[in-house]
């Protein structure tokens, strides 16, 4: 049960989140311009990672703000929480 | 008692209250302060249980958590009955009732021990092997293996037990009330910190508590004494608070512990009234000090299972604890020096020992000197080579170890001996800190894993951590609490402790015997009954991976998790395959510790508090008016009203009658509203629906069709302009929370410049939707000032008016297809309209429906319900509504997907009506539709998503999803049931009014 710093709230217990998969997947701004395979590399194509993992988090059950969280899939880590909008951190 | 095994006073057994129990049957006592086990060995009873597959017979074994023998069926009452009770851990209280398990008819006549002359024929993997062929026998097979599956009995009744679950924070957790977990909780708290101690024994003080042997010295004073002192000092401490009773059950990552602590179950049954039986702490520590201790290993020879057999620590344990004597012709037989403190304690209360048998070559430790100073007969580099007493041990035969420690040689000696006390050296409880993704290391000096690595703010001290003398375990412990909580300087840097040092180490993971190995049965894992023998079939059949052995020997699946059967079964592993130990790794240690019961588990949420339910503001109505409930999503929903012991089907077809004839009405408030507002308001909709929202003026209403980004539908609803900026939107009932954080996930992260608020106000407001020809005349009553004419207030539109002080939103919109007017009011209000409603269609029979009316009304005319008639494969395209979605939008969420290459196939699943040959056939939702039943395998097309009989139209009408649908219509296809096929034709999906006259009355 992971111990989530919600960049708005504070320390909160993971049961009042909901993960939302990985981040920095921008919708593209002009769909009708890709064809099926960029489309699709869009829609359905996901990184499932060894190591730092960037996605994003819902405060569902607080403040329902969504930010970002760098996690490291080994071992749950929580390595950086940022912002939407932010750039993801180097690590 | 015929035999004296009683040791008189005692401080932790209180003799003056004495308790009776019935164990199987009969009538025995013990005294407060006793374990289960202790008065039962006090009452000269070994033999407790069965074997889970030879039914070899069973004795306690240990006095902890790690027994894998006693473990017995408490209490006999239906609801209340708890199996797989160890002996060990339940504290005797009056009255208590406990049966053996895995026995018939009795533990000393059982049936099933003839299993144990069969075991030539039950090898390891003799369920894989025996009943995988023939293949079609396996439901036989099954009967039998689940009925002799399992150990005792569940009860059969509700469990009326009230359990309880609560939130910790602390500083410091320390888990393990033993000397080093003492010492660790007085340095945090004399540095201020709050600590949580938990110690899963009702007293503190582990086992040095006990301790009464005179080499060990704490500040020249006992060392049982000197932790005495400490105890009082730890209990009056205001930053300690002290949980005994309680085991800690897992341990998480981001240092989340559950614990379980016991409240009720030491007390005599008449005593537990009222009283919560077990809470479980959840607990979230800053840092965690693990001090769980270490266990006793025990020696893996011929026949090491004989009731009579126990732990070394376990025999001295009930002498210097509980003030018993496991026997009266007593020998011990050790690989190390802990073993000649049950010696000192045996010599100590009078209790006769004939021998010890070390497998070491020689000891001239401290303590070892001390014994043999007593003249008690030693015999080094022995090893027991067989065992006799089929309900106890009375013999045992011993011989001398060869050079290499392979074989025996020389002569049998045998000895008389009714308890036998094994140690094999010690293993630390490493459980918790693996659980919780720690990484172990191998000692190769003591053959054991330590704790190594970890991401935790965790340390593991005592013997947990592999320090098993007294000296390495307080300085150590000193130690590395201080650092590990960044302090110079403790009350205890000058502590003094003077212990025996042992000098001589030697493991044998399988002794010899003089018998080969095939006509041996050296247990491992005393529950599930698995040998030394079973390790090396597995090795020899190809296993090699240790996890793949544990699974295919059952070696430590059993209830105590093999405690103690592990590490023997991995360093048999290790010389068979001459592999290091260390290179072999463990098995997974899993929570919980120490079986939970589900009662513990769930807590408060039982019965009515399992799940949340939601209730409309006219609830209390349905509930009078006899209506029948129906759950979506958590809403309690009225399905049906039945009068006059209706069936459903009457009701439906009643209430669908009078909807089309003269008036219904529905409780619609489940339906999900979000109020929007904001100056992007509009767009925003336009981006989210696939139709077009520019025009929309206020005052209006509009459906919408809601995809998600594969083109798939997701939801639907209308959505009424109430201003310029300001919209309410409705979603289906069981979609309101998805569709609402899906919207806010959308404005919050792909479009965070548009000025858009949404607000659930699903609770807010409660909704009467009034349908049917009359229903003008109804709303005429109520609202008299309301111009309803279809000019003023035409459909898709929305009226504010206000009745009396109260507040309504009606907007003309229709489910049902017939003129309807839905009415919202402020929540509170919900009731009141609803009864005036009622009041005011009397005279126009104004029948109240349900869902399921709702449902049939809305399949007559063809609308769809997302979930039911879509299940997230099906666009709008495929839903033949087509003209739903906007040509001129640049974009919306899902309209790229509509065009990809799997999304515009002819022959996808399309959404079509059905009818039946026979009108009075009503087809069952689900069923499948096929063309040729006849061809094999038979190509299924489609099923049946909406199916009901129309009162209106006298036949039976269906939505299905089928594939090239649309191309199909006309078609005669099949419905096979189990019991007939059904012939059916394909049809428009409206079967009703496909003028849309009725919606204007």
């Amino acid at each position: 049960m992971f111990l989530i710093n919600c960049p708005y709230c504070g320390e909160r217990d993971q049961s009042e989140f909901v993960s939302g998969g990985e981040a920095h997947i921008a919708r593209p701004k002009q769909p009708t311009e890709l064809n099926d395979d960029q489309w699709a590399e869009y829609l359905f194509m996901r990184k499932n990672i060894k190591g730092i993992q960037f996605e994003r988090w819902n405060h569902a059950h607080g403040c329902r703000k969504w930010f970002n969280v760098a996690r490291d899939t080994s071992n749950d880590k929580i390595e950086k929480i940022y912002k939407m909008g932010e750039q993801p951190p180097k690590l | 008692m015929s035999k004296n095994l009683r040791i008189n006073n005692k401080q932790f057994v209180d003799e003056t209250r004495k308790l009776s129990f019935i164990f199987n049957g009969k009538k025995l006592y013990g005294y407060k302060g006793d374990t289960l086990a202790s008065a039962l060995l006090s009452n000269d009873i070994h033999l407790v249980g069965r074997s889970f597959k030879y039914h070899r017979p069973r004795g306690i074994m240990t006095s902890g958590s790690e027994e894998p023998n006693a473990i017995l069926q408490i209490g006999n009452d239906d609801a209340l009955t708890d199996p797989n009770v160890r002996a060990t851990e339940i504290e005797l209280y009056d009255g208590l009732i406990c049966n053996s398990q895995n026995c018939w008819p009795s533990v000393k006549f059982d049936i099933g021990g003839i299993n144990n002359f069969l075991s030539p024929l039950l090898p390891a993997g003799f369920y894989y092997k025996t009943f995988m062929w023939p293949a079609s026998f396996w439901e036989k097979y099954e009967y039998f293996i689940r009925k002799s599956a399992g150990l005792g009995k569940s009860p059969t009744k509700q469990d009326p037990d009230m359990y309880d679950h609560r939130y910790m924070h602390c500083d410091i957790l320390i888990v393990g009330g033993g000397v080093s977990g003492l010492i660790a909780a007085k340095i945090a708290s004399d540095d201020n910190k709050k600590v949580l101690l938990l110690e899963d024994k009702e007293l503190l003080g582990g086992s040095l508590i006990y301790d009464d042997n005179d080499i060990s010295k704490i500040d020249n004073q006992k060392s049982s004494e000197w932790l005495k002192k400490l105890i009082e000092n730890i209990k009056n401490d205001k930053n300690i608070i002290i949980k005994t009773r309680t085991s800690l059950a897992a341990y998480h990552n981001y240092n989340f512990l559950l614990a379980r602590q016991n409240l009720t179950d030491h007390l005599s049954v008449n005593d537990r009234n009222n009283k919560i039986r077990q809470r479980l702490y959840k607990i979230r520590a800053k840092k965690v000090i693990i001090s769980t201790g270490a266990i006793e290993r025990p020696q893996v020879f011929h026949n090491n299972d004989r009731p009579g057999i126990m732990l070394a620590s376990a025999v001295k344990k009930y002498i210097d604890y509980y003030g018993v004597r496991c026997g009266l012709e007593n020998v011990i037989f050790t690989n190390n020096d802990s073993a000649y403190e049950t010696a000192l304690s045996l010599h100590k209360s009078g209790t006769k020992l004939n021998a010890i048998i070390d497998i070491r070559d020689n000891s001239s430790s401290e303590i070892v000197n001390k014994v043999k100073s007593l003249g008690i007969q030693i015999y080094w580099n022995h090893t027991v080579v067989n065992t006799k007493g089929y309900k106890r041990i009375n013999k045992i035969t011993i011989m001398k170890l060869n050079d290499k420690g392979n074989d025996v040689v020389g002569k049998k000696i045998e000895l008389n001996c009714d308890c036998l006390a094994i140690s094999g050296g010690w293993t630390p409880m490493v459980h918790l800190f693996t659980q919780s993704g720690g990484k172990l290391k191998f000692d190769n000096k003591d053959n054991i894993f330590v704790p190594d690595k970890t991401n935790l703010n965790q340390l593991s001290i005592g013997s947990a951590k592999g320090d098993f003398e007294l000296d390495d375990v307080l300085k150590n412990s000193i130690k590395d609490t201080k650092k590990f909580l960044q302090i110079e300087n403790s009350n205890f840097d000058k502590i003094d402790v003077k212990c025996s040092k042992e000098k001589e180490k030697k493991n044998i993971w399988l002794l010899p015997s003089d018998k080969p190995l095939s006509k041996t049965k050296p247990f491992l894992d005393y529950q599930n009954d698995s040998t030394a023998k079973d390790i090396k079939l597995a090795l020899r059949e190809g296993f090699k991976s240790i996890e793949h052995v544990k699974r295919y020997t059952t070696t430590g699946m059993g209830t105590d998790q093999g405690k103690l059967a592990n590490m023997h079964a991995l360093g048999i592993v290790a010389d068979t395959t001459n592999t290091n130990m260390g290179d072999l790794g463990t098995t997974t240690f899993r929570p919980p510790y120490t079986p939970l019961t589900f009662g513990t588990i769930v807590g408060r949420n039982v019965g009515q508090f399992f799940d949340i339910f939601r209730k409309t503001p006219m609830h209390e109505w349905h509930v009078e008016n006899n209506a029948k409930f129906e759950n979506v999503g958590q809403w309690k929903r009225a399905w049906y009203y039945p009068k006059d012991g209706e069936t459903m089907h009457d009701a439906v077809q009643r209430e669908s009658k009078a909807a089309r004839e003269s008036s219904g009405i529905l409780d619609a408030s489940t339906l999900g509203k979000i109020d929007i507002q904001g100056t992007d308001a509009n767009e925003f909709l336009n981006r989210v629906y696939t139709n077009a929202w520019s025009k929309l003026q206020i005052g209006k209403c509009r459906y919408g069709l809601m995809l998600n980004e594969d083109g798939m539908v997701y939801d639907d609803g209308v959505t009424t302009k109430l201003g310029e900026n300001h919209y309410l939107m409705t979603t289906t009932t069981g979609g309101a929370a998805n569709v609402m954080s899906k919207l806010e996930d959308y404005l919050q992260t792909e479009w965070p410049e548009l000025d858009v608020f949404l607000t659930s106000v699903t609770d807010h407001y409660a909704t009467a939707s009034v349908c049917g020809p009359n229903a003008k005349k109804i709303i005429n009553k109520i609202f008299k000032d309301l111009d309803l004419s279809d000019e003023s207030f035409p459909h898709m539109s929305f009226k504010e008016v206000k009745l009396g002080n109260i507040n309504c939103r009606i907007m003309r919109i229709s489910f049902t297809g017939e003129l309807s007017y839905e009415i919202n009011v402020e929540a509170s209000y919900g009731k009141y309209i609803w009864e005036k409603c009622i009041e005011a269609g009397k005279e126009f029979n104004i029948t109240p429906y349900g869902t399921e009316t709702m449902h049939l009304l809305r399949a007559e005319k063809g609308f769809i319900i997302v979930g039911q008639d879509t299940d997230g494969t099906m666009t709008p395209v495929d839903l033949q509504m087509d003209w739903i979605i906007s040509k001129k939008k640049y974009d919306f969420i899902g309209k790229r997907s509509l065009y990809r290459s799997d999304t515009i196939r002819e022959d996808r699943k399309q959404l079509v009506g059905l009818l039946t040959d026979d009108p009075n056939e009503i087809l069952e939702e689900g069923a499948q539709i096929v063309k040729d039943e006849n061809k094999k395998p038979v190509d299924m097309l489609g099923h049946v998503t909406s199916s009901y009989f129309s009162p209106t139209l006298k036949k039976s009408i269906a939505l299905a999803v089928l594939k090239e649908g649309k191309r199909l219509k006309g078609q005669k296809l099949l419905v096979p049931m189990i019991d007939k096929t059904i012939k059916v034709t394909v049809s428009d999906t409206i079967f009703l009014d496909k003028e849309n006259e009725r919606i204007n009355g």
